[in-house]
Formats: structure tokens, C-alpha cells, sequence
């Protein structure tokens, strides 16, 4: 792949920059990009050797944030909040 | 992949499956402590984390928190359905510690949801990284990513370094944090995130895309030397 950089087909790479591409990387993603430039993004993504991993590293920390665990409830908020529970199903 | 695979392996929702979801709504109305502790378990954490979006301290948030408990028993039987449970949870607590945010900001100069609109210090990745214009190869990668066998995958970046990246997120600013934990986190859509937030869907992306940027680049020493650098970065 990084014989692109020294050849003609390097060239293609030029219709969109990488510094472009990573502007571009959360509207990909959210499918919010017009067509025409939805089309240039993924000719970037198939030309440029770095670009794929930018935009895998996005996707895994993405996903990193959607797996996260938040901390376990602490049993003393967990019967505080049943003891009122009890209270305001009751009506009070 | 397709986007439409990545966004939806992306953004798992913490809701079960519906029928899961009905029964705890059926449970909560008949007034089954089970339903209710069961809901408590899966979101008060992360109602208290949301709400120190706009209030001022943890004591708050976590009254915050109480409050829409409270909100959520008396409201159950007027639940209509139309937006998934916990998207109707956190916009009552959106609500109500917007509110409060509001009262205390009488109080004291800016409210921090509002402030960072004045304060623009999410700034994307350095323009160093780029080569600068004028020169060959202008605006593209001054050196290489990474090669692509070190993109670790979302569970082993979870895993190693989900602690750091929880951190760096409540370091945000409000609203940037807000988006995240809603969108990222939580696995709302951005239609649900606008309405609880009230913002439009262009600002959502902005914001979205901002917050994603920093976490990458607060991360990316873990993204070139992996696991062994969890612990330096703190």
C-alpha cells in the first residue's frame, strides 16, 4: 500500500485529505454525509494506507465506550431508595 | 462493513430485548420491587453520572437522581411506549437536573453546560499531524497511524483501558459529555439524544464528533503501545 505514495495512483488520494477524512470521520459513521462525499471518503478509504486504521480505532473506541460498566449500585442507595420505593407505591 | 452494521455494532443498547423491557414496565405498575431494583441496578449509576452534567456536586446529582425515581414510579402508568424506557428516564432526569442546574447557576457565575459554549477547548488533532499546506502530500498524515494488526479490538479496549476512558469522559465539558454518555455509552440514537438534550441534529454530530476526537487522542498512546501503557495513563 505505501507504494501510493510514489506513484501515479497517489494522485487519487489528492481529491480528499487525510486532515479531511478525519473531519469527516463521525458523519460517515453517523451516515449524515451527501452522497458525493460520502463516495470521495470511501475512495480515500480504499487509497490511503492510514486512514482505514484511524477510522477502526474510531469504531473500536466507540464500541469501548458502549461495553463500559459503570460502578455497581451500593447496597446502602440500593435500600434506600427500595424503602422509598415502598412509600410512593403506596401512594405517599 | 456497512455503516449501518458499524453504527449498530457501535452503540449497543443497554435496553434488554422488548419483551424484557414490557415486563418491567408491567412489573413497575403492579408495584413489583423487583422491576423497580431491577431498574435501579441497570441506571442509577448512570443517572447520577449524567446529571453532573448541569448540577453542581454529587449530593445533588444523586438527589437529582431520586427525584426522577420518584418521576418514574408516579409516571409508569402514563408511559406510552413511544421512545424505549431508559431514553424516557434519562429525559426526565435531563429535565429535572437541568432545572436545578438552572436554580444554582443563580448562585454562582455560569452554569458549566452553558459556559463551554464560550470555550472552545475541544480542539481536534493537532494540525502538526498533518503535513502543512503549500508541501507535497499537503494534509496527509505526517507519519504513519499504526499498522493495522495493533487496532485492538472494543472488547479488549474496554477491558484494558475502560476505567481511563470513563475518567476521560467525566473530564469533558458538559455538553460534550452529555452527548457522549447518551450516544457512546448508553447506545441512545441520535433522535433520542436531541430530544433529551433539546439540540439539533447537526449540533449533536459536531459535539459527537468532538468528544470522539479527544477520546481518541487522549488514547492514542494505549492505540500504538497497547495494554502495558495502560497504568502510565492514568
Amino acid at each position: 500500500m505505501s507504494s501510493n505514495l510514489d506513484n501515479g495512483e497517489a494522485v487519487a488520494l489528492g481529491d480528499l485529505t487525510c486532515r479531511e477524512f478525519v473531519d469527516l470521520v463521525t458523519d460517515y459513521l453517523e451516515d449524515a454525509l451527501d452522497k458525493q462525499t460520502r463516495a470521495r471518503f470511501e475512495d480515500h478509504l480504499v487509497d490511503c494506507p492510514d486512514c482505514p486504521v484511524y477510522l477502526r480505532q474510531m469504531e473500536a473506541i466507540v464500541g469501548a465506550a458502549g461495553l463500559l460498566r459503570e460502578e455497581d449500585l451500593s447496597p446502602e442507595v440500593r435500600d434506600v431508595l427500595l424503602s422509598r420505593f415502598r412509600t410512593w407505591r403506596n401512594g405517599g | 462493513m456497512s455503516t449501518n452494521e458499524s453504527q449498530l455494532a457501535g452503540s449497543p443498547s443497554r435496553q434488554g430485548p422488548p419483551d424484557i423491557e414490557s415486563g418491567l414496565i408491567a412489573g413497575l405498575r403492579r408495584g413489583e420491587e423487583s422491576a423497580f431494583e431491577t431498574l435501579l441496578q441497570r441506571h442509577h449509576t448512570s443517572l447520577v453520572r449524567l446529571a453532573r452534567v448541569w448540577v453542581r456536586d454529587a449530593s445533588a446529582a444523586e438527589e437529582v437522581a431520586q427525584e426522577t425515581w420518584l418521576a418514574v414510579v408516579q409516571g409508569i402508568h402514563a408511559f406510552e411506549g413511544r421512545s424505549p424506557l431508559q431514553s424516557w428516564i434519562f429525559g426526565i432526569l435531563a429535565n429535572k437536573a437541568k432545572r436545578r442546574g438552572t436554580r444554582e447557576s443563580r448562585s454562582r457565575p455560569f452554569s458549566a453546560y452553558d459556559s463551554d459554549a464560550d470555550r472552545d477547548d475541544l480542539r481536534g488533532m493537532s494540525p502538526d499531524r498533518f503535513v502543512p499546506p503549500g508541501e507535497e502530500w499537503a494534509g496527509h498524515w505526517t507519519y504513519p497511524l499504526a499498522d493495522e494488526e495493533s487496532c485492538p479490538e472494543r472488547h479488549v479496549l474496554a477491558e484494558e483501558a475502560g476505567g481511563f476512558i470513563l475518567r476521560q469522559i467525566d473530564e469533558l465539558p458538559g455538553r460534550y459529555r452529555s452527548v457522549m454518555l447518551l450516544r457512546d455509552v448508553h447506545g441512545l440514537t441520535a433522535d433520542e439524544t436531541c430530544a433529551i438534550l433539546g439540540i439539533s441534529a447537526a449540533n449533536q454530530r459536531v459535539i459527537l464528533h468532538r468528544a470522539r476526537t479527544r477520546l481518541r487522542i487522549t488514547l492514542e498512546p494505549y492505540l500504538r503501545e497497547g495494554a502495558n501503557c495502560v497504568e502510565q495513563l492514568g
